[in-house]
């Protein structure tokens, strides 16, 4: 994902003189394309992210289109108060990357995991939330925020996540996209789990089951269109993502559900739980702590079957 | 403890150098040259400054040292061992699903001898000045010493504790930055202007210092004067090598992300003398 992003904006780079890209002393090489093709464009805005995302405001005030790229929290909690003072009440067209965003970087331990970014971001006003499985969609997700007019944050993961399109899928922020059709139960999918959320249909589909996996890369808007039609349609929809349950994918759903009762599926939520992670080791280590293998997405759904 | 000689803590820092460097090799370990680079500071201060005692690490008048580049942990992690805090042989549990040696320091009820979970940068000298103010509060005369390094001085949140330490004369208070010249993309003077670095730590009110940041003699002396009796705290900028002590690591920021071929670690063991 994270060359994909390297390789698209460089590209946008070429393309839009209102493109700038700003990093927070990382991505080391990784961007020297985009400064072949954008030299004036470039900053690197070192260890200084508060300062870096009032400053990519000012840019964007001025009619830029300023991305903002560094590891996610220090792009996402670290300048809070400058995304929501200056990003959002502004209603600046700031795109913000976090990258090796939920557990991707597990080995560097809590400081550089992201469970809360998507609850955090997702509350600002005006603020557009994408999570992209795979490296089409970011290629086609940042395309999307650039054109669009207000704030945006992008979660992506790092390198050599498996592509899961095939082709170039019709991309619209608060538009889902459906990689598997099935009639039982609705799975949403947030982000870089989705080779995780694909094995745990495979498994639900050993039983029996015919399962419909959707591509839920915008937590803000909400694609409402397929919400209604998925509690309505299926006697489970499940959420999976590498996030808290506390107000990522699956909060945002059931907020949702709340307000339009009685619409029939129940909803069965995969994330992570309130707590730190003090042991170290692999993302797949990490993911497993926290329940987020596909045999426990399975059995969590399985078991909600039983019981329903 | 007795101070050892100043030519044993050398010894030591080699042999620690060496097994970060072979550590970093077995566990695909980054961020070398930034550990290699702070050794003699650590050595220094772990060795013959601070007041501690292993064997109860959360004596409440312990001296506190907080590792605020919390990516030289790799490095922290072999001092805290071979200064007593836990067996070296725990160290074979390095970089294993479900330990907790990794590649930044984790909270202090998860491994004895640390102050403070860091890695964000930016971080370590807020909450060293909080443990100085407590200390104040509570009567007690431990120091406090947080090591930085120059891209973190990039951080705000480092001049805001700066200001407040010297508006508050917090003399028990140091900091050590590790000013090896590289941060993580680029020259750190090119990246932020970081010079001059030692004025600006006086024009924030500071009794500043410079020194080379691999004399461990002459860091001794300075960190053994704290408070120096200028009422202000105390910034010890250390003039360092990035890669210090392997001749093709030195001053070579690919070392910041590469880790070392068997082969690299037999050439630098025979650089440090050690082979
Ligand atoms: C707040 C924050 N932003 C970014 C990073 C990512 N990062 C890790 S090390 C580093 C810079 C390394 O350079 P320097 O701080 O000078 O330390 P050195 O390795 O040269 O000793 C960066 C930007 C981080 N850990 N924390």
């Amino acid at each position: 994902m994270r060359n994909e992003f390297a390789a698209t904006i460089t590209a946008l780079g070429a393309e839009d003189p209102r493109v700038v890209l700003l990093s927070g002393d990382i991505g080391n090489k990784l961007f020297d394309t985009f400064k072949e093709v954008a030299d004036t464009r470039f900053f690197n805005c070192g260890v200084a992210e508060a300062n870096m995302m009032g400053v990519a405001a000012g840019m964007a005030l001025s009619g830029l289109r300023p991305v903002v790229y560094t590891i996610t929290p220090f792009t996402t909690t670290r300048c809070l108060e400058q995304i929501r003072v200056d990003a959002c009440y502004h209603e600046a067209p700031v795109v913000i990357v976090g990258t090796g965003s939920g557990l991707s970087y597990a080995e560097l331990g809590p400081t550089h995991h992201s469970l809360e970014d998507m609850a955090i971001l997702r509350s600002l006003p005006g603020m557009t939330v994408l999570a992209p499985c795979d490296a089409t969609e970011v290629r086609l997700g940042l395309r999307a925020a650039i054109a669009h007019e207000g704030p945006v944050y992008m979660r992506i993961g790092k390198k050599g996540e498996p592509a899961i399109h095939t082709s170039p899928p019709d991309f619209r922020i608060g538009r889902s996209i459906t990689v598997r059709s099935g009639t039982d139960v609705c799975l949403l999918n947030a982000g870089t789990m989705m080779p995780v959320t694909l094995a745990a249909a495979d498994l639900l589909a050993t039983k029996g089951l015919s399962v419909r996996v959707e591509s839920f890369h915008t937590i803000k808007p909400l694609d409402t269109d397929l919400l209604v039609e998925a509690f309505a349609k299926y006697k489970i929809v499940g959420t999976v993502e590498e996030h808290s349950l506390i107000g990522g994918l699956y909060g945002a759903v059931a907020e949702w559900r709340s307000a339009h009762a009685g619409k029939g599926a129940e909803l069965v939520g995969s994330g992570t739980g309130d707590a730190f992670m003090h042991e170290v080791g692999s993302q797949d280590y990490a993911r497993a702590r926290y329940g987020l293998t596909a045999d426990e997405i399975a059995g969590r759904i399985l078991a909600r079957l039983g019981a329903a | 403890m007795t101070r050892p000689s100043t030519r044993d803590l050398e010894a030591l820092a080699r042999r620690t150098r060496l097994r970060i460097i072979d550590n970093s090799h077995r566990t695909h370990t980054p961020h070398l040259a930034s550990c290699l680079s702070c050794v003699d500071i650590l050595v220094a201060v772990y060795f013959a400054t601070l007041h501690i005692d292993p064997r109860r690490p959360t004596d409440p008048d312990r001296d506190r040292f907080i590792l605020s580049k919390g990516h030289g942990a790799p490095a922290l992690f072999q001092i805290l061992a071979a200064r007593g805090f836990y067996p070296e042989a725990d160290l074979e549990s390095y970089g294993k699903d479900g330990g907790v040696f990794a590649e930044h320091p984790p909270t202090p009820g998860h491994l004895p001898g640390i102050e403070a979970a860091t890695g964000s940068l930016g971080h370590g000298l807020p909450i060293g000045l909080g443990m100085a103010l407590a200390g104040r509060i509570a009567g007690r005369h431990y120091n406090v010493v947080a090591l930085l390094s120059d891209g973190e001085c990039n951080e705000g949140s480092v001049w805001e504790a700066a200001m407040l330490a010297a508006a508050q004369k917090v003399e028990r208070l140091a900091v050590v930055v590790d000013f090896n010249k590289w941060q993580a993309t680029g020259r750190s003077q090119e990246v932020m202007a970081l010079d001059p670095l030692a004025d600006k730590w006086r024009a924030f009110g500071w009794s500043a210092v410079e020194v080379d940041g691999h004399d461990i003699g002459r860091l001794v002396e300075l960190l053994s004067k704290v408070p120096n009796g200028s009422g202000r705290p105390v910034a010890i900028i250390a003039h360092t090598v990035k890669g210090k002590g392997v001749s093709f690591m030195e001053d070579d920021n690919n070392w910041h992300y590469r880790t070392p071929t068997a082969d690299e670690v037999k050439k630098a063991a025979q650089e440090l003398d050690l082979a």
